[in-house]
């Protein structure tokens, strides 16, 4: 599978990598990040910021999953985690939880879905 | 520490306008399909997926791991390891999500949380190698996540009788096992609407006691 876009971070070296968390490998993020939880940015990109957090916001300016954005910026989950800890605690982007895990399997849920996969 | 981050630009390609979420999109769920290499998993995200199937990343060395710790940096003993994933809009509030997954358990920590919220999890199957699937059907029960066995039919794979593939994988009564066409759209939805029906049942049983 390719990477769309391709792009300048596909090579993303450890050491790369790095530095873009400034060494850390977890995550200041108030609220636990799933792979599906839902990302939106709450205001345009400013000026000076560091580009992988500009590119984070530019990218959430509609709903999308932490999983499409690790995709997208060819970052692992692990970085933008990190990445999505920052912005959650200055306020730049709300996280939007996946369904709880207490409310499976929920009927009302599974119905939607399967109302959902039947208009596919 | 210094951000040395601004010398590369950072990547703005996002999703095409007509692949962005509705702003109402307000919650998500996932099914993992989960099964060994070359068994179709990606082929079944793609024939369902609203988008096309984008990949994700993870590395065994830990960003920061052994930083200093020169044969960490290397590279040498970090290996890269993908996950294909989808996207099907269920309404205007829900969205479900579906990753494909080795079958090696091995691989299964990279993505923390994969399993758990899960809805549930499909275990696609290749008849030319049942081994693979025994032991992602034994994680799954050791994980209680529910699923169901799509059978995916390979021209070359010998083929049994579904009763008779229940047997050999020592699966329990309940669990659906279903043939399929990966390739296929409404196979793979198919395939996707019976673990929905079996979850509904579960869900069912649970509200009567
Ligand atoms: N005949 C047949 N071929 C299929 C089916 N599903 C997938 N294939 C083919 O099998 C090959 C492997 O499919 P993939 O979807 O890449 O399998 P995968 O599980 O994602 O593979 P890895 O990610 O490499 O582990 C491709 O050439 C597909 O076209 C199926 O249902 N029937
Ligand atoms: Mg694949």
């Amino acid at each position: 599978m390719s990477h769309p876009g391709g792009g300048d971070w596909e090579e993303a070296s450890p050491e790369r990598l790095y530095v873009i968390t400034g060494g850390r490998s977890s995550t200041s993020a108030p609220v636990e990040l799933d792979l599906v939880t839902l990302i939106v940015a709450r205001s345009r990109p400013k000026p000076g910021m560091q580009p992988e957090h500009a590119a984070i916001i530019e990218l959430c300016q509609s709903p999308l999953s932490v999983a499409e954005v690790s995709a997208y910026t060819g970052l692992p989950v692990s970085v933008v985690t990190v990445l999505l800890g920052d912005l959650l605690a200055d306020n730049r982007v709300v996280a939007r939880a996946p369904v709880p895990p207490a409310r499976l399997p929920d009927r009302a849920l599974i119905e939607a879905v399967i109302d959902g996969l039947q208009k596919l | 520490m210094d951000f040395k981050s601004s010398e590369q630009p950072a990547r703005t390609t996002g999703p095409r306008s007509e692949d962005a979420l509705p702003e109402t999109a307000a919650a998500a769920v996932k099914v993992v399909i989960v099964g060994g290499f070359g068994v179709g998993k990606t082929t079944l995200v793609g024939s369902v997926s609203e988008i096309r199937p984008l990949t994700t990343e993870e590395t065994m060395t830990q960003a920061g791991v052994g930083i200093d710790d020169t044969s960490g940096i290397d590279g040498k003993t970090s290996t890269t390891v993908a996950m294909d994933f989808g996207r099907i809009s269920i309404n205007e509030e829900l969205v479900l999500y579906l990753f494909g997954t080795p079958g090696q358990e091995r691989f299964w920590f990279l993505w923390r949380g994969l399993f758990e919220g899960a809805l549930g999890a499909v275990v696609l199957v290749d008849t030319r190698r049942l081994e693979v699937s025994f032991d992602v059907i034994g994680r799954l029960e050791e994980r209680s996540v529910p699923f169901v066995v799509a059978v995916n039919s390979f021209p070359d794979a010998p083929e049994y009788p579904m009763e008779e593939l229940r047997g050999a994988l020592d699966l329990p009564e309940s669990v659906p096992i279903v043939p399929c066409d990966a390739r296929q759209r409404s196979s793979s939805r198919n395939v996707l609407v019976t673990l929905m029906r079996y979850l509904q049942g579960l869900a069912m049983a649970q509200e009567a006691s």
